[in-house]
Formats: C-alpha cells, sequence, structure tokens
C-alpha cells in the first residue's frame, strides 16, 4: 500500500476442500475488507480448482471480496503445490496486488513460500491479527517462541504475504446483494508433474480443528484405558476426544487427537483437561478456547492458571460422577 | 547411491529457555543449544533412506559458529558430511535471506537425489524455509511427510498429511521432503559415533566459498524482506479462575455451567 486512502489491493487465496469453499477462506475476505474499508483499497480473491464455477466464485463476493479471478482447470486436482504456486505468481506478477492473505492450512503454508521465494518477498508465518498503522503500512502479528511473545513484522518488498490462522478472524455476514466482478484466467502448466497420488485420499476420521466440545486427556490418565472414560463423557456432551503429546507417543491414541503446538490448534466452546499439566507446547494449541476446565490432581499444576473453572482431585473419581450426573439430570428433565 | 542433503538448525532448548517478561527478548544463554527436533526426525529419515538402498548423507545448516557442535552431533547420527555456512554476512536472516543462503550452497553442493527438513524450527517456527528452498531450486516439494513407505534408487513413496485427508504420494527424484515428528524415532547417538564424529571435519563455508552461487544482497539482515518491528510479551486471556477442592461442590458447578452452555 503506498500510503492511507491511495488504495492498495488485497488479494485472499481461496482454498478449496473438495468442493467446498474452507471457511478460513470467509474469515481472510473478513480482514480484508476491513483493511480496504481503512484504505480506500480494493478486496481481490483467486479460487484455483478443477471444477469450480462462477455460482462458487460469486460466494466469494458475497463474504467481500470486489473482484475474483476464477482459475478452472484439470491441473488442479494435482497434489503438486508447483501448479498452484506458478499461477498464483504469475496473476502477481500480471496483477500486482499490494498484500496477499492465505490460510495457514496445510495447503497455504506449502504454498505461501513457493510464492514468496518466487517472487522474491517477505512472507510471515502463522499471523494472528493484521493491523494497518498510521503509515498506512501492514502490521503482521505472530505468535513467536511457543506463543511466549507476540512479534509484529512489517515487510519491505510487495506483495506483502501473510499467512493467517483458521478461527481468528471473523468472517462478515454473507450478503448476496453485494456484486462484484468474476475474471477467468486460463491455467498455465509449464512443468512436468512427477508427483503422483498412489490409490485414494484415505480421509480422517477426526477433525478437532472444528470441534466444538473437547475432552482432553493427558499423561495423568496414567493408561489408554483412560481414553475410554474421556470417550464416554464426550460423546454425552457431544464432543470429541482430544490429548496432549504423551499419550500419543506412548500410543494410547492417534495422532490425529493431539492438541499442541506438533499437534492441532483448537478453538472449541468448551475444553475439558484432564490429567493435563498445561506445559506451553500444550497451551498453544488450546487456550483461547472459550470456556475451560481443567481436573488435576495437582493444585499447582499450570493448567489451573488458564482455565476457567478447576477441579483439584482424581480425574478418576471426578469423571464417573459427572458421567453419573449428567445422566441422572438428563433423565431428570426428560 | 542415492545423494541426500538434511537441512539442520541449530536452537536453544526450547522447553528451558527464558525469556525477559519485560523486554520479551529471550535470553539462548539460559538454555542448551540442540538440533531442532524436527530437524533429528528428517536426519533419522535420511539414515533410514540411506541404510534400505544406500547413499551419502550431507547434514548442512546455516548459523553461527556455534552450530558446528549440532553438526558434529548430526554426524554422530549418521550424517556423513557436514557443512556450517558461516558469515557475519548471513546474520540476520529472515525466511527468504535464510533460503537464498542454503538453496546456494545446495547448488554448489552438486548433484542431489533427496532434500530432507523438518516441519518447523521451535525458535524460527515458520515452516516456510523448506518449500522456499525448493522454489529457489526449482524441484518439487512434500510437505507434513509423516511416513516414508518406499524409496528405490529412482523414486520415493511418502504419506502427506493434510486437516482432512492423508495421501500415499510418489515422486521421481530430486525433491524436497519435510518431515512431521511422525515420521520416526531419531535414535541416539552411540557412544562409538560420538568418538567417530568427534575425529571427522565439519566444513565451513563463508561467504566467499559461495561465490558464483549466492547474491550477497539476497543474504542477511540486508537480504531480508520482513522485520521484527516489535515485540511484546504475550499476556493471558485473563481468567476467573474458580478452584474447587471439593470435588462435589465443583461437580455440582460444572453442571451449573454445562446447563448454561446448553449442553444438559
Ligand atoms: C518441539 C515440541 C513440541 C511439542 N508439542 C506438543 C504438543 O503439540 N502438544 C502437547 O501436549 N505437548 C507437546 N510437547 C510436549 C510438552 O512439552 C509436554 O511434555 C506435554 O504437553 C506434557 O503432557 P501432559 O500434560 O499430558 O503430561 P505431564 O506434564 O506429565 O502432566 C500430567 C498431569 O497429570 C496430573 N495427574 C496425574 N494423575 C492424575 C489423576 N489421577 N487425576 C488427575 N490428574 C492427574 C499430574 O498432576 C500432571 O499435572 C512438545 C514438546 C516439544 C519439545
Ligand atoms: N538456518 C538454517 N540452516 C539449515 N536449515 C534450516 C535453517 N533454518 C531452517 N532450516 C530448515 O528448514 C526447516 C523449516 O524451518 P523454519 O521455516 O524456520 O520453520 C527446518 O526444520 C530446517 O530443516
Amino acid at each position: 500500500m503506498e500510503g492511507k486512502g491511495s488504495g492498495g489491493k488485497v488479494l485472499v487465496v481461496a482454498e478449496l476442500r473438495g468442493e467446498a469453499i474452507h471457511p478460513v477462506t470467509f474469515e481472510l475476505l473478513g480482514k480484508g475488507r476491513e483493511i480496504v474499508e481503512h484504505t480506500g483499497g480494493e478486496l481481490w480473491s483467486v479460487v484455483f480448482g478443477s471444477n469450480v464455477d462462477k455460482a462458487k466464485a460469486s460466494e466469494l463476493i458475497y463474504y467481500g471480496a470486489d473482484r475474483v479471478f476464477l482459475f478452472n482447470d484439470p491441473v488442479f486436482s494435482s497434489l503438486n503445490t508447483m501448479v498452484y504456486a506458478h499461477n498464483l505468481t504469475r496473476l502477481c506478477r500480471e496483477e500486482k496486488p499490494d498484500i496477499i492473505l492465505i490460510g495457514a492450512t496445510c495447503f497455504g503454508r506449502s504454498l505461501g513460500p513457493r510464492v514468496a521465494a518466487a517472487r522474491e518477498t517477505g512472507l510471515t508465518a502463522d499471523c494472528i491479527d493484521l493491523r494497518i498503522d498510521e503509515n498506512g503500512e501492514l502490521i503482521q502479528i505472530r505468535p513467536a517462541f511457543v506463543g511466549n511473545i507476540l512479534a509484529y513484522i512489517k515487510t519491505k518488498t510487495k506483495p506483502v504475504m501473510s499467512t493467517v490462522r483458521y478461527k481468528v478472524m471473523r468472517a462478515r455476514e454473507k450478503d448476496k446483494s453485494r456484486s462484484g466482478l468474476i475474471i477467468e484466467k486460463t491455467a498455465e502448466k509449464s512443468f512436468q508433474d512427477r508427483i503422483r497420488l498412489v490409490g485414494e485420499a484415505i480421509p480422517k476420521k477426526l477433525n478437532i480443528a472444528d470441534a466444538e466440545i473437547i475432552v482432553a486427556g493427558g499423561r495423568g490418565l496414567g493408561s489408554a484405558e483412560g481414553f475410554r472414560l474421556l470417550g464416554e463423557l464426550a460423546s454425552l456432551l457431544g464432543g470429541v476426544v482430544g490429548s496432549s503429546r504423551p499419550p500419543v507417543d506412548d500410543g494410547w491414541i492417534r495422532k490425529e487427537h493431539q492438541v499442541g503446538y506438533s499437534g492441532s490448534i483448537v478453538k472449541p466452546r468448551l475444553y475439558i483437561a484432564c490429567g493435563i499439566s498445561g506445559s506451553p507446547q500444550h497451551l498453544f494449541g488450546m487456550k483461547d478456547a472459550e470456556t475451560i476446565i481443567a481436573i488435576n490432581s495437582d493444585p499447582s499444576a499450570p493448567i489451573f492458571r488458564v482455565a476457567d473453572y478447576g477441579i483439584v482431585g482424581d480425574l478418576y473419581q471426578i469423571i464417573p460422577l459427572m458421567v453419573k450426573e449428567i445422566k441422572a439430570r438428563r433423565s431428570g428433565l426428560g | 547411491m542415492l545423494k541426500i542433503i538434511v537441512l539442520i538448525k541449530q536452537v536453544p532448548d526450547i522447553e528451558r529457555v527464558r525469556f525477559d517478561v519485560e523486554t520479551g527478548r529471550i535470553d539462548r544463554s539460559s538454555a542448551p543449544a540442540e538440533i531442532n527436533p524436527f530437524d533429528l526426525n528428517a536426519l533419522e529419515a535420511a539414515v533410514q533412506i540411506k541404510e534400505k538402498v544406500g547413499g551419502f548423507i550431507t547434514a548442512l545448516s546455516m548459523g553461527p559458529m556455534q552450530a558446528l557442535s549440532s553438526l558434529r552431533d548430526a554426524m554422530a547420527r549418521g550424517a556423513d558430511d557436514a557443512i556450517l555456512l558461516e558469515d557475519r554476512r548471513f546474520a540476520g536472516a529472515d525466511t527468504l535471506a535464510t533460503s537464498n543462503t542454503l538453496a546456494a550452497a545446495i547448488r554448489k553442493i552438486g548433484p542431489y537425489d533427496i532434500i530432507l527438513c523438518g516441519e518447523k524450527t521451535v525458535d524460527g517456527d515458520t515452516g516456510q524455509v523448506g518449500a522456499e528452498v525448493a522454489q529457489l531450486l526449482e524441484i518439487p516439494h512434500v510437505y507434513y511427510v509423516s511416513r516414508i513407505v518406499n524409496v528405490s534408487g529412482n523414486s520415493i513413496t511418502v504419506v502427506s498429511e493434510t486437516e482432512d485427508a492423508s495421501y500415499v504420494l510418489e515422486t521421481g527424484f530430486p525433491v524436497l521432503v519435510s518431515v512431521t515428528r511422525d515420521v520416526n524415532k531419531p535414535r541416539l547417538p552411540t557412544l562409538k559415533s560420538k568418538m567417530k564424529a568427534m575425529k571427522s571435519e565439519v566444513k565451513i563455508w563463508h561467504a566467499e566459498d559461495l561465490s558464483g552461487f549466492l547474491d550477497l544482497d539476497k543474504a542477511g539482515y540486508a537480504g531480508s524482506p520482513t522485520w521484527v518491528h516489535k515485540v511484546v510479551v504475550q499476556r493471558e486471556k485473563t481468567r476467573q479462575v474458580r478452584i474447587y477442592r471439593q470435588v462435589e461442590d465443583g461437580i455440582q458447578e460444572l453442571m451449573r455451567l454445562l446447563e448454561s452452555k446448553g449442553l444438559i
């Protein structure tokens, strides 16, 4: 951006999951609108797919884009990031956006760096907030050192590129009366695709990042057995089971359940941490839950410092009592 | 014989490093330095590939002289060769400048089949360097690899993870592969391998050694498009913690909470 009021083009890279647009895209559009409304610029979006039409592209307009670049080509069924990077890089060269926002998902984290390197520009990873300062420049805020500090980062080159975490920005309401321009682009495939999918994609059973209620267990469970108890409570509450790292390392539960620095970042309405001490690496993944309940036998466990409710005691006594109470209340009401 | 390059960064032990809560500065002297935990998985993957089909492993790192100890550690863990990229002009690099420097060194090293790196570093924590290096070298990359299914003299099959699916991917060489912690359990170096590594030489390449491969304007602080404008200590979301030592009271309170959330 050249300065306040002088405009600037913000480009949001849409992510498709199967046929659907991933919600992080709408969140980025929400933030993008906030930026362009402040600077007087324009909000753009780009979508790459092997089966996207104008109707899908219009969704991006309903959520805030003024202009959408639509790439619809069979090459985008490839799992080779180079295909996307090549076309996004070309788009940047031709259209010259000032800011590019990409979801900090597996797709975005793989795509962003290639485009940044190709355009020889800066890329800030995992932003949790973006602001425009008094000079009209973008400030990118990201956690560093396992969330102990927040770094405010600026970029000297154009475009300024950021990957932004899922569930930290707010999408605007879908507004079907919004109008915008859809520009169809032709894809370029200028290299050999040596990456081949063997067999079918293996879908994951659990999407913990989107879960509303999580009952998580840690080393304090003592054995794999404990997860059965947590599973009972989780299913009563319509939630899923989470884990700290040690139970995953010890093979008590699958990796998909791991919350934290080397697992998933979650933001549920309710997080119940059982037998989890609350290491920085674990807190990194769950401290933004709406409500946190901690159950731990050690009153000095750090998890109590971030919880809303804490019960000091043995989880093997407390969880069955909770299960019993919930059942009793439900049958009492029903 | 496959030529394998493993990218390794020396980082402070993240579980022990101290922060100055006033300035947000990291006191690197407060904790011992070690190989980035995710890079140990990359190195172990290289060693397993070598065991299977034969290979020559070069550990490559950009960092200060202290990083020599991590490269020696890498040799004790199975690297055949180790190179440290050290120069004042490499210092203060962001991911792009780091990647430019690493890519230049890789070009100088010459033909290679597989570049392995970690998912992310615990200090930089961006996970960007791998894909940037791949782009600069114009080779494909595969991210979030949780398993190496198979490797032969001319191809590798891996499991790559995304949020909602796993993909079995096969690719020829050269390729850059970025691994997660699930890919293996790194072995500890043996006393014998440690002794041997003590005697082996780690090469040190300065800026001059990369001339013809690296444009110094694209390295170090000068070549870094991003800069840290300020650092603030993360304020935890303040929560009104209610602690119950009487289990019965706690449960009654939780039931009220669950009710208010419409869960009962
Ligand atoms: C690079 C790196 C990445 C990491 N990534 C992650 C990550 O993604 N996620 C993660 O969780 N960790 C991660 N860690 C590990 C992290 O540092 C901690 O080791 C881990 O979070 C501790 O798990 P825990 O709380 O389950 O175990 P502990 O710290 O051992 O805590 C167990 C707790 O259970 C309590 N307890 C014991 N018995 C009972 C009982 N009967 N009833 C009630 N309470 C009981 C104890 O009082 C204790 O507080 C990472 C570490 C590193 C270095
Ligand atoms: N200075 C460095 N020297 C060698 N390898 C590095 C360096 N920085 C990053 N890497 C590699 O790139 C991966 C991702 O790092 P990062 O992008 O910093 O999170 C690491 O796991 C390393 O394998």
